[in-house]
């Protein structure tokens, strides 16, 4: 459709085209998606093989000295000069065997079961001469195997990333040898990784750090939704694995009493409606409040700012459990007071715990808390963006007889739509992960066990029903799957999302 | 037509100057409640049967005094709770300000093989809830022998903390490239172009850096309280005031606490950003927009 074409239909006209528009690109992107990670894969692979006949023509062609390093890592660095850095390759292999030999293997073959060890079965002669016999103490758990088992698989992935660069560095100093070049030294090389493989060293304890307390315990918990770990007294401490039974388990529903299924059901659902009351409440409201502050002609811009600012300042939590009390039922409940002073009720109105119309209430108010915690983050974030804004936009605007909330929407809005999306998108995942608000506001309540599974409520999210399944119930297993689903509904919902960015950017185009 | 334009700005400024000053009462409220109510010397009691209209929204003047905050430091563990906050917030955000910047500026500024699946792992890892590898963790540092330690906990806050580098890379993108080329030529090397260049024209992203790193162990109770049990030795601040606003802890007067606690513990936090605030708006719109 041509420009003018477009700008022929009418509103209604208009946004059916968009509308339609953006659903007939989701097909698109999720193919694209998949074709970007099948071309990925295939990449991957292209690569691997390369390398992989690199390293055998590596073998084959090589002298005996690069042979022998196939072996015992760091041979040909050590014979052709470079000794400190052989002997680590070499201090490297040793130490692998060590821990495979003293420590690795056994939880790697313990790993296909999970099943705990237990010492020599107990037997006790009872008085009428019957023997008694009983499983023995418990020697290894099973979460320990678990987690030594994955730890064992992430340090011998690491070896055989290390054991390619040696080979590989056994064949460059063989090359240079060969070519008459000279051999670097040690010295040589901790140079350049201050210049030219500066990034290593940059790089290298962050990742170290992020192995071991960001991927460990989320390979960790991701292979814990695949068992039967939970807190019933022996699967504790001794449990195998379960495959798709957690899952499977979220998803049950009965006829009678409330079930998993329709908890995750309903907890789903208020997520989503939460997630995106909570992020477009806060982004709008907060650049209208952040436009009327730059208002031109308005004065004590400074004054304006900081009061909003000071509520960033105090720390979430104590502005979270003070208006929790704020909002309570409490006598001494400011909102009650002035309810009471203003309107003349004579009941305390609980506005966080009121089950009245399936938690309204409880709804509506965790949204404006999150609004009055929010939007001054908005403030900070997006005034200086909005002052980017070219001032002749408006002043033609204005000529042409727009009113403010027409050069909002349609100069403001997207304008800073098209800049700020990557934000825009953080923040909802992030309100899809919004633990503090939900935990230190309501703790999920107003509990309601004939719609919830126990202990559940209305304004419970996905992370606090994770959180009531795992510390409450002892549920890990349960509570890990539910972690996955989490990270499956933030993944296609950025997926989406980048979608829709796209569409409202050939939709740019047309403007 | 001029004077009724001025007319038209002058109706429209005062509507918004009705409006910002309203949401400033709304906003600023909460805060003056809890400022005037930890001075009241009759702590309000939620234990109490309701009465409406027993006590005023505000304290009358007559009734402030610094019982709460003598209290507070007499009779809890209120001191040892702030020297572990304070412990913790310093040594995690020295951890994780130099992870966060080195890991910003090489993924900015330096080209390497590795660096876009690097990028995408991270992207993917960032997707799970952050809060399930807590869980996680404390099996971990179960079994490292580092459980129900400081140790332990500043490892958690400031392990992971190389993922959050997205800020901080944009600001590090928008530095020019030709600063580089001109420092390579005169014969720096990329760790001095990193440490003489880069860094001391970066104030106001590694301030930035520094102020959310400190303040995020600042105000977080959940992983103290998965980590730390029952420990009260052990708790963090954040930890202890959750305590205090359990209903079942209100009897013995722990409301109180509650209020001159945390007024204590947001004073720093306040006072240091405000004073930072410039620096933390120039962060945060340097790097929020590029993503």
């Amino acid at each position: 459709m041509k420009y003018t074409e477009y700008m022929a239909l009418n509103p209604l006209q208009r946004f059916w085209y968009n509308f339609k528009n953006f659903i007939v690109s989701i097909p698109r992107g999720i193919g694209n998606f998949f074709k970007a990670i099948g071309n990925g894969i295939v990449n991957f692979f292209k690569g691997l093989g390369k390398g992989i006949t690199e390293f055998v023509m590596g073998f084959i062609r090589g002298d005996i000295f690069t042979k022998i390093s196939y072996f015992i890592m760091g041979f040909g660095n050590i014979c052709r000069g470079q000794v400190i850095k052989g002997i680590m390759f070499l201090l490297i292999e040793v130490g692998y065997i060590f821990f495979m030999v003293f420590f690795g293997a056994d939880y790697l073959s313990m790993f296909t079961t999970l099943r705990a060890v237990r010492g020599e079965p107990v037997e006790t002669i009872l008085p009428g001469g019957k023997v008694d016999v009983r499983p023995g103490e418990i020697e290894v758990y099973s979460y320990q195997i678990l987690l030594f088992g994955i730890l064992a698989i992430l340090v011998t992935v690491a070896f055989i990333a290390l054991y390619f660069v040696s080979t590989k560095s056994a064949r460059t100093v063989d090359a240079m040898v060969k070519n008459g070049e000279k051999v670097p030294k040690f010295r040589d090389e901790l140079k350049d990784l201050l210049d030219s493989k500066f990034h290593a060293t940059l790089l290298a304890t962050p990742i170290v750090l992020i192995c071991v307390f960001v991927l460990l315990p989320l390979l960790f918990m991701i292979v814990m939704a695949f068992t039967g770990f939970s807190g019933a007294e022996k699967s504790y401490v001794d449990f195998g694995w379960v495959g798709f039974q957690q899952f499977a388990e979220i998803f049950k529903t009965s006829e009678t009493g409330a079930s998993m299924g329709s908890t995750f059901a309903k907890v789903t659902g208020w997520t989503l409606i939460w997630a995106v009351c909570a992020t477009f409440s806060n982004y709008i409201l907060g650049m209208v409040i952040a436009l009327m502050i730059n208002k031109k002609g308005i004065k004590l811009k400074k004054l304006w700012r900081t009061m909003f600012v000071m509520t960033v300042a105090v720390p979430q939590f104590v502005t979270l459990l003070l208006m929790a009390q704020i909002l309570g039922p409490y006598d001494y409940s400011p909102m009650n007071l002035i309810f009471a002073k203003l309107f003349g009720s004579t009941e305390a109105i609980d506005f966080l715990g009121s089950t009245v119309n399936n938690g309204l209430l409880p709804r509506i108010m965790v949204i404006v808390v999150n609004c009055w915690v929010g939007i001054p983050y908005t403030i900070l974030m997006t005034s200086g963006i909005l002052m980017n804004i070219p001032e002749d936009l408006y002043e033609s605007a204005r000529i042409d007889g727009a009113g403010p909330v027409k050069s909002f929407t349609k100069i403001t809005l997207p304008y800073m739509l098209f800049v700020t999306t990557p934000y825009l998108i953080t923040q909802f995942i992030g309100n899809v992960n919004n633990f503090n608000v939900i935990f230190l506001l309501t703790n999920g309540g107003p509990v309601n066990n004939l719609q919830y599974r126990k202990g559940m409520g209305h304004t419970d999210l996905l992370i606090t029903l994770l959180y009531k399944l795992s510390i409450n119930d002892k549920l890990y297993g349960m509570g890990a799957a539910i972690g996955i689903l989490v990270f499956i509904v933030c993944a296609t919902l950025s997926l989406v999302t980048f979608n829709m960015t796209k569409s409202a950017k050939n939709e740019e185009e047309f403007s | 037509m001029i004077k009724s334009y001025k007319l038209r700005r002058g109706i429209a400024n005062t509507f918004i100057y009705v409006v910002l000053a309203v949401l400033s009462l709304v906003w600023i409220f909460p805060l003056v409640w809890l400022v005037l109510h930890s001075f009241r010397i009759n702590p309000i009691d939620p234990t109490i049967a309701p009465v409406i209209n027993y006590h005023g929204i505000f304290p009358k003047f007559n009734e402030l005094g610094f019982d709460n905050y003598i209290s507070l430091f007499r009779d809890t563990e209120y001191l040892v709770w702030f020297k572990n906050t304070f412990i913790v917030a310093v040594f995690s955000c020295i951890i994780s300000t130099l992870s966060v910047l080195m890991v910003a500026y090489a993924f900015s500024r330096l080209r390497f093989k590795a660096r876009k699946p690097f990028i995408n792992v991270g992207m993917i890892m960032g997707m799970f809830p952050g809060f399930m590898t807590t869980i996680a963790l404390y099996h971990i540092l179960d079994i490292l022998g580092l459980g129900r330690t400081h140790v332990g906990l500043v490892l958690c806050y400031s392990g992971g903390a190389g993922l959050g580098y997205l800020v901080a890379k944009g600001f590090f993108d928008t530095i020019p490239r030709a600063l580089d080329e001109a420092a390579t030529i005169d014969g720096a090397n990329k760790n001095q172009i990193f440490w003489k260049i880069i860094l001391p024209m970066s104030k106001p992203i590694v301030i930035y850096t520094v102020l959310t790193s400190f303040i995020g162990p600042w105000c977080d109770f959940i992983l103290v309280d998965i980590l730390m049990g029952n420990e009260r030795q052990l708790w963090t601040v954040s930890r202890g005031l959750r305590e205090w606003t359990n209903y079942q802890n209100m009897s013995n007067g722990s409301f109180r606490w509650f209020l001159s606690g945390s007024v204590v513990v947001a004073i720093p936090i306040t006072a240091l950003f405000l004073y930072m605030q410039k620096y933390y708006v120039e962060g945060v719109t340097a790097g929020g927009v590029k993503g």
